[in-house]
């Protein structure tokens, strides 16, 4: 089934840039001179000499380059080991900092695991923890978050971009009622550099989870924005040698840091170009298969980042439908490649139908993406999609006029 | 998650994909799963006068494995009487197919079809004996 690739094409294509992304050449070349004998090695921390002095030198740039694209101040960028860190330090250091104001904390059911996850060890603690369900197009519902806020209310954590569909939140209206009411505010920003404006003044955030990764910098590093005025207090995670002001200890990666300050300063200086780009890959892959038959996009379509599109193919399992597509990179908004047989719960709390969780496909297209790479996926989806219907038995009693909902399924 | 070659060859060359009349006495249809659960088989089976499966189809909703467990499965039972059709077993599937342990209900899923199908075929086969004697 699988067609021939045009001359020129590379495959399999990768469209699961809200995975990873591949480090940009020019982010690597920034790397690579900072780790050899003849590059710049140092320990940041080391005060003695100009080895230490230069590396300092390298990471505070990239503070700064950091600190610019969030419209911050370099001394609110805490470096970490990535987003789940970032996530942890914000959440647990924050709630533990302030349990004694109140125990509440506010989310989300649509959010990364690593903030659900945290939070569920904080209910362990002795914490309470809301989970709000979102609109159906995946946006905060705020007529829930309002009734949800309470007096012992000291954190709202709330993503920016959603990594399964790709909506973003309107962290400003979020900031404007959590400022109001002396709650904090964490946003886990993962997948929103160089997609999506950031101001966190203008959206009052409090605290930011970054990491580099998913913007065509190296794995295994990320940044915590911590407010500064007013003053936003945390309780480490990490303790050790007092790096970071305490915040979180252990000899900073210079490479790394590198990397992600250089990711994020090409993010920034190229994001209005690359969205152009990318709005148009986006809607050339919509386009060529918005004419096939009860195929459903989930997640808002304006509020929505470029790059993103993930599509519920009814009737259609969605590994099987993976393993169709097997010369495109992609993943399936259901987790049953992770074993665990569920479908994905970010689109169960839109509401959707297990059938419809369990034949989502979400495509990612970024920075690398081409035309001629969507054209060729948009022909291998239209073919895979028609021979697995022909397999399916849902499929023929769709088309008998039989209402799934009504039959009654032994349950296994 | 890699699939084995056997796996593969099933999915992308289905054998027996298709569909027998359900109200046809000698054939029985079996349909397990749920869409829910991420599978749905449908097998059906076509025997003759003397209890042989002469024809099989299938049509499946569920991942590759699961394509693959029925697809196999109407291979391995046309040509078996009812009676051994009933011997084959899930771990006959498993290790034909080469399936590793989060995939095993698939195999399972394809047994309860098999099972189910027959049933099918027996109660249709009873309910004519019963209508012969009443007629």
């Amino acid at each position: 089934m699988s067609e021939a690739a045009p001359t020129g094409l590379s495959v399999p294509v990768y469209l699961d840039y809200s995975a990873t992304t591949p480090v940009d050449d020019r982010v690597a070349q920034k790397m690579m001179d900072c780790l050899t004998l003849q590059g710049n090695f140092g320990n940041p921390a080391s005060r003695s000499h100009v080895f230490g002095w230069n590396a300092e030198g390298a990471v505070e740039q990239a503070r700064k380059d950091v600190a610019d694209l969030l419209g911050a101040d370099p001394r609110e960028v805490v470096w970490t080991s990535g987003a789940t860190e970032s996530n942890n330090l914000a959440i647990k250091g924050a709630a533990h900092f302030n349990a004694k104001k109140g125990k509440h904390i506010i989310t989300m059911k649509t959010e990364h695991k690593a903030v659900l996850d945290t939070c569920r060890q904080l209910e362990r603690e002795g914490f309470e923890v809301t989970y709000l369900d979102p609109l159906e197009n995946g946006l905060l519902d705020f007529d829930a978050f309002n009734a949800a806020i309470r007096e012992d209310t000291t954190i709202v954590s709330i993503m920016h971009v959603n990594n399964e569909i790709g909506v973003i939140q309107d962290i400003e209206a979020i900031g404007k009622i959590t400022r109001e009411k002396k709650i904090l505010l964490h946003v886990d920003a993962a997948q929103s550099p160089g997609k999506v404006e950031i101001d966190v003044d203008r959206m009052q955030v409090d605290l930011m989870s970054l990491c580099a990764h998913k913007v065509y910098g190296p794995k295994g590093v990320g940044a915590l924005y911590v407010r500064r005025k007013p003053r936003v207090r945390l309780e480490a995670q990490i303790h050790g040698g007092g790096h970071e002001r305490g915040m979180r200890s252990g000899t900073l990666p210079t490479h790394q840091l590198v990397g992600m300050g250089e990711a994020f300063r090409i993010a920034r200086e190229e994001m209005a170009a690359e969205n152009e780009r990318l709005v148009k890959l986006r809607n050339r892959l919509w386009d060529g298969v918005k004419d096939m038959e009860e195929i459903y996009v989930n997640g808002d379509m304006e509020q929505r980042i470029p790059g993103n599109m993930n599509i519920s193919f009814n009737f259609v399992e969605g590994e099987s439908l993976i393993m169709s597509l097997k010369d495109v990179a992609v993943s399936s908004g259901s987790a049953c490649t992770s074993a665990s047989l569920e479908p994905s719960y970010v689109l169960r709390a839109l509401g959707r139908s297990d059938e419809l969780a369990h034949s989502s496909i979400r495509f990612t297209m970024g920075r690398f993406t081409t035309e001629e790479e969507v054209d060729f996926t948009i022909n291998l989806i239209r073919d895979a999609v028609g021979k697995l219907r022909d397999l399916s038995p849902l499929w023929d009693m769709h088309k008998d006029g039989i209402d799934l909902a009504s039959v009654e399924w032994a349950h296994h | 998650m890699a699939y084995s070659d056997k796996v593969l060859d099933h999915y992308e060359n289905p054998r027996n994909v298709g569909v027998l009349d359900k109200d046809d006495p000698n054939v029985g249809t079996g349909m397990v799963g749920a869409p829910a659960c991420g599978d749905v088989m449908r097998l059906q089976i076509k025997v003759d006068d003397d209890g042989v499966v002469v024809d099989a189809k299938f049509k499946t909703y569920g991942c590759g494995s699961a394509i693959a467990s029925s697809s196999l499965v109407t291979e391995m039972v046309k040509g078996k009487t009812i009676a051994e059709v009933e011997q084959i077993k899930n771990m006959d599937i498993v290790e034909e197919l080469a399936l590793p342990p989060v995939k095993i209900h698939c195999s399972v899923l394809a047994e309860d079809a098999i099972a189910a199908a027959i049933a099918d075929i027996k109660a249709k086969q009873a309910e004519q004996g019963a209508a012969a004697e009443a007629g």
